[in-house]
């Protein structure tokens, strides 16, 4: 690379109108620039997204051929209306007969490396998970990408009691129906999924179970 | 500065190929470089995203330079790579969605890069727009080959696949720290190695060749 650069000028110093001028341009122009590209990107984005979301759904429920946004208010689950925060939101799989099979709860929270978003299944009346997806994670590649990447880890959760609660046991070591074995050399990302799981559950179970009537099945194909 | 003349444009590309490989000679772009080439996909992508930034900004930086007032360039640069940097980021999100999650932070990060403020500030800013787009197109190709030769390297020997295709057969165990960090310095290490041979043997030999002529 070659040395720095002459600043020399030539003839007179700009004035600061002309700099401020110059910049604010730029910015202006980025700025246009930047907007019109996001706004033309959205919509193929939140569609992947939602595309994304759906697979999901119907990977940790086995067996569900529909379903829909559920929401918790006045001591019941019901459909949501659309308004609710994401934070609020699970998601209810219906059996071909409209029968509520179970219902696939979305929850975040700090990994080894960023937010781990995952989406589980969760079956009411088993008190069981059944099925558990990695929605976002920047886990170290070759370990902690394991929560997802490795299919013997996933499978701990495919039949997962939740009592007393989830624990992470040394890799073949389970023994108990709610116990997890964690990968090795990725302890804390195996840590990090089962306690966001336990966090949903002790947020969402007593809600599921409380849920007198539980909620009607959406209509024919689903959301 | 001097008009170039047609074997002095071809210099200009071949130049950030190889002579002044961004990675290899000049030892620029270590972030990304060492943080996404853990396969090659991975690789090819960054490379193709800083491609895309470095001819670009080039390009415009080069066509406004006399615009540019020298007391503001850095910060014009900065905008104008900044803006190709989140138009692809964007395009990225919206055209590979499972590349671009792979990629994550450093995809923003291309703004970073001191290999593409370092072309602006060192070339496009004084060469015409015609040069400053071949030194971007010969930097960025180098960028892209040395990511890819470091790409490929960690993920045969880190997960015994290349672009995701098992080349050893199920019995390899994966040399799994050569997708960690340190498996992306070892492997900078020996390539670094490897073009500073190349380069001291031809240097060696031309030496060699001017003395038989000379004698």
């Amino acid at each position: 690379m070659s040395g720095r650069p002459e600043v020399t000028m030539k003839g007179s110093e700009p004035t600061s109108t002309r700099l401020v001028v110059t910049l604010g341009f730029a910015g202006l122009l980025s700025g246009l620039i930047i907007v019109s590209i996001y706004e033309a990107t959205l919509p193929t984005i939140t569609a992947y997204k939602a595309k994304v979301l759906k697979e999901a759904v119907f990977k940790v429920l086995p067996g569900v051929s529909s379903m829909q946004r559920l929401t918790y208010r006045n001591g019941r689950m019901i459909a949501a209306s659309g308004d609710e925060e994401e934070d609020d939101l699970v998601f209810g799989g219906y059996a071909a007969d409209g029968q509520l099979v179970g219902y696939a709860v979305p929850n975040a929270g700090p990994g080894f490396q960023d937010t781990i978003r995952l989406l589980y299944g969760y079956l009411p009346q088993e008190r069981k998970v059944v099925g558990m997806e990695i929605l976002q994670s920047r886990e170290t590649p070759g370990l902690g990408d394991k929560i997802y990447k490795d299919a013997a880890f996933v499978a701990n959760f495919d039949e997962l009691s939740i009592d007393p609660e989830i624990v992470t046991v040394k890799k073949g070591r389970k023994s108990a129906p709610n116990e997890v074995d964690a990968i090795t050399g990725a302890t804390i990302s195996s840590k990090a999924v089962v306690q966001i799981i336990n966090r949903g559950n002790q947020r969402w179970v007593p809600r599921f179970s409380g849920s007198e009537t539980l909620p009607k099945p959406p209509p024919v194909g689903g959301q | 500065m001097v008009r170039k003349k047609k074997e002095d444009v071809y210099q200009e590309f071949i130049k950030g190929l190889w002579r002044d490989n961004p990675v290899f000679v000049q030892v620029l772009g270590m972030c990304p470089m060492l943080a996404v080439t853990n396969s090659a996909v991975n690789a090819l992508a960054m490379g193709g995203a800083t491609f895309f930034v470095l001819v670009a900004s080039s390009f415009l930086v080069s066509s406004l330079r006399s615009w540019i007032p020298k007391q503001v360039r850095i910060s014009t640069y900065i905008i104008i790579i900044a803006t190709f940097v989140t138009v692809t980021d964007f395009t990225l999100e919206a055209l590979v969605p499972t590349i671009h999650k792979e990629l994550g932070a450093f995809i923003p990060l291309i703004v970073a890069n001191c290999m593409i403020l370092g072309r602006q500030e060192a070339f496009a800013s004084r060469n015409s727009v015609r040069l400053a787009v071949i030194d971007a197109l010969g930097m960025a190709s180098g960028f892209l080959f040395a990511l890819f030769a470091l790409g490929s390297v960690r993920e045969i020997l880190g997960e015994g696949a290349l672009f995701g295709i098992p080349l050893f057969g199920p019995n390899y165990e994966p040399w799994v720290i050569m997708i960690l960090p340190p498996g992306g310095f070892l492997t900078l290490g020996l390539l670094l190695l490897f073009f500073n041979w190349v380069k001291e043997r031809k240097d060696r030999l031309a030496a060699q060749l001017a003395e038989g002529e000379a004698s």
